[in-house]
């Protein structure tokens, strides 16, 4: 029997629930991990080895007072942190986590939607969540508001075009656009991260910067410049573009795990703990980097964007095709 | 970019580190002891046969920069003889929310009637509560602190140590 509407509707329920709660306990493994890192314990005064703490946290967020400066555009100054939690989520229903199952006697896909054109859906849905971040700062009605969100957008704006041009070769090894039919491929054949080393490397590279996390972090820059574009936000509106942040990072691990380790494919047949378990060791890599790696200057991001990353993917796309079509 | 490979060889360090044991001092759990010339808390000392060793001079309340020490004296008699000495302080007050702990009292004080004590925990929810009165500074402290052993500081070895 065919799938009926209704349930991916439970199943995009299930997986933004799932994406929270990860990203979550993801703040919570941070500052455990960067903790450790740095010889402290972290959080741990709320419940057993802190692990209440993310729960402490948005209690103290929803609850703080989300002021406003009296000369903020109204509609886009609250809809800006939604629209980025927004795309940052969407984004996920297009990761496949399972082979899909078939319960009762309806066939469950293991993603939400199966779309022929998803990474194209990724890529687009992220170009929009960059507007929650420039409308947040120009609609808050501060200079200093909007030279982050200027610093930001450049940012994101120029490691979006290494980012896509990195899953060129994948896209062309794996002869889809559609996530599904790459991870199938690459249980058939073999990791993509093998073939696609350099593009797997450039994606992660570029991600760190898309995701706004040390070294790239100038966008928040805690140490110096202390924030840029989220200045004028407060309380869970601030919140929300921290979730955003976060959940951007857990899609793109999800996409670099689906596009580069085979998604949930691997031995032992276990599914979706294959995705899982990648997501999970990729996130903390994300973490040891931001624990190794100073802050770069804002040349040397421009620099490392426009004359290292974006040659080198274009060059690992081109060699793709060739050899693509040799054979 | 130019040393991928100390960059890498940097990763391990970080790596590292997770394996070893947090150097964190977990406070309220774990009090560190406290250096043995810590100036805390005040004390004011009594002699043996109970009488008081101050003797309302005010000397500690001329020399106090934060000018926290409010001392009033009164003439000893036959019948109420309270310190050694021919006065005695009828009120001796300590704002501790004015208090520096610099121990100039105590340099000042001829006859080392008071003393900084080690206690530090004296956090109050109403700053009336830190004005402490002389019945508070005459008692034995309630909280007992830990002090490092004396010998470990007050010896020519350096006060710095690899583990402390």
């Amino acid at each position: 029997m065919r799938e009926p509407w209704w349930i991916a509707i439970v199943e995009a329920v299930v997986i933004v629930n799932l994406v929270m709660v990860t990203f979550a306990y993801l703040t919570w493994l941070e500052r455990k991990g960067l903790g450790r890192i740095q010889l402290r314990y972290g959080p741990n005064r709320a419940g057993p080895f802190g692990l209440l703490q993310p729960i402490a946290d948005l209690v103290k967020l929803v609850r703080k007072e989300a002021f406003a400066p009296s000369s903020a555009i109204d509609a886009p100054y609250i809809l800006a942190p939604v629209i980025a939690l927004f795309t940052a989520l969407a984004a996920f229903s297009v990761i496949p986590w399972g082979p899909g199952w078939h319960i009762y006697h309806w066939d469950v896909q293991g993603e939400v939607v199966n779309v022929p054109i998803a990474l194209i859906l990724v890529f687009a849905l992220g170009s929009l969540g960059i507007y929650g971040f420039i409308v947040g700062g120009w609609a808050s009605e501060s200079k200093f508001s909007l030279l982050g969100s200027m610093r930001t957008c450049a940012q994101l704006v120029s490691y979006e075009v290494s980012l896509a041009l990195s899953v060129l070769g994948v896209v062309l090894l794996g002869r889809s656009l559609s996530l599904v039919d790459i991870v199938h491929r690459q249980g058939e054949l073999l990791p993509f991260a093998a073939p696609q080393f350099v593009g797997m490397l450039v994606f992660f590279f570029a991600g760190i910067a898309e995701t706004s996390r040390a070294p790239f972090d100038l966008p928040e820059a805690d140490t110096e410049l202390v924030a840029g574009y989220h200045t004028e936000y407060s309380g869970m509106r601030w919140g929300l573009f921290q979730t955003a942040e976060y959940v951007n990072l857990i899609t793109l691990s999800g996409l670099m795990v689906t596009l580069f380790f085979a998604g949930w494919h691997g031995p032992w047949h276990l599914g979706p703990l294959w995705f899982v378990l990648k997501l999970l060791a990729l996130l903390f890599v994300f973490i040891w980097v931001r624990a190794t790696l100073p802050r770069l200057r804002y040349d040397q991001l421009m620099r490392f964007g426009w004359k290292v990353l974006l040659p080198v993917a274009t060059v690992n796309a081109v060699i793709t095709a060739l050899v693509v079509a040799a054979t | 970019m130019t040393q991928p490979l100390s960059t890498l060889k940097g990763f391990g360090v970080t790596f590292k580190q997770i394996l070893k044991k947090p150097i964190t001092q977990q406070y309220p759990e774990y009090k560190r002891p406290v250096y043995p010339r810590f100036r805390g808390r005040h004390r004011l000392w009594k002699h043996e046969n109970g009488l008081e060793k101050c003797v309302g001079c005010s000397l500690c309340a001329a020399a106090c920069p934060a000018d926290c020490i409010r001392v009033v004296a009164a003439e000893n008699t036959p019948d109420n003889r309270v310190s050694a000495g021919e006065r005695y302080a009828r009120i001796y007050e300590i704002n501790m929310s004015r208090c520096i702990f610099c121990g100039y009292c105590e340099l000042a004080c001829p006859f080392d009637a008071i003393t900084l004590g080690n206690e530090f925990e004296i956090s109050e929810y109403n700053r009336d509560d830190q004005i402490y009165t002389k019945d508070m500074l005459l008692a034995e402290p309630i909280k007992q602190v830990p002090v490092a052993d004396r010998d470990l500081f007050d010896t020519p070895i350096p006060f710095y140590r690899s583990d402390s």
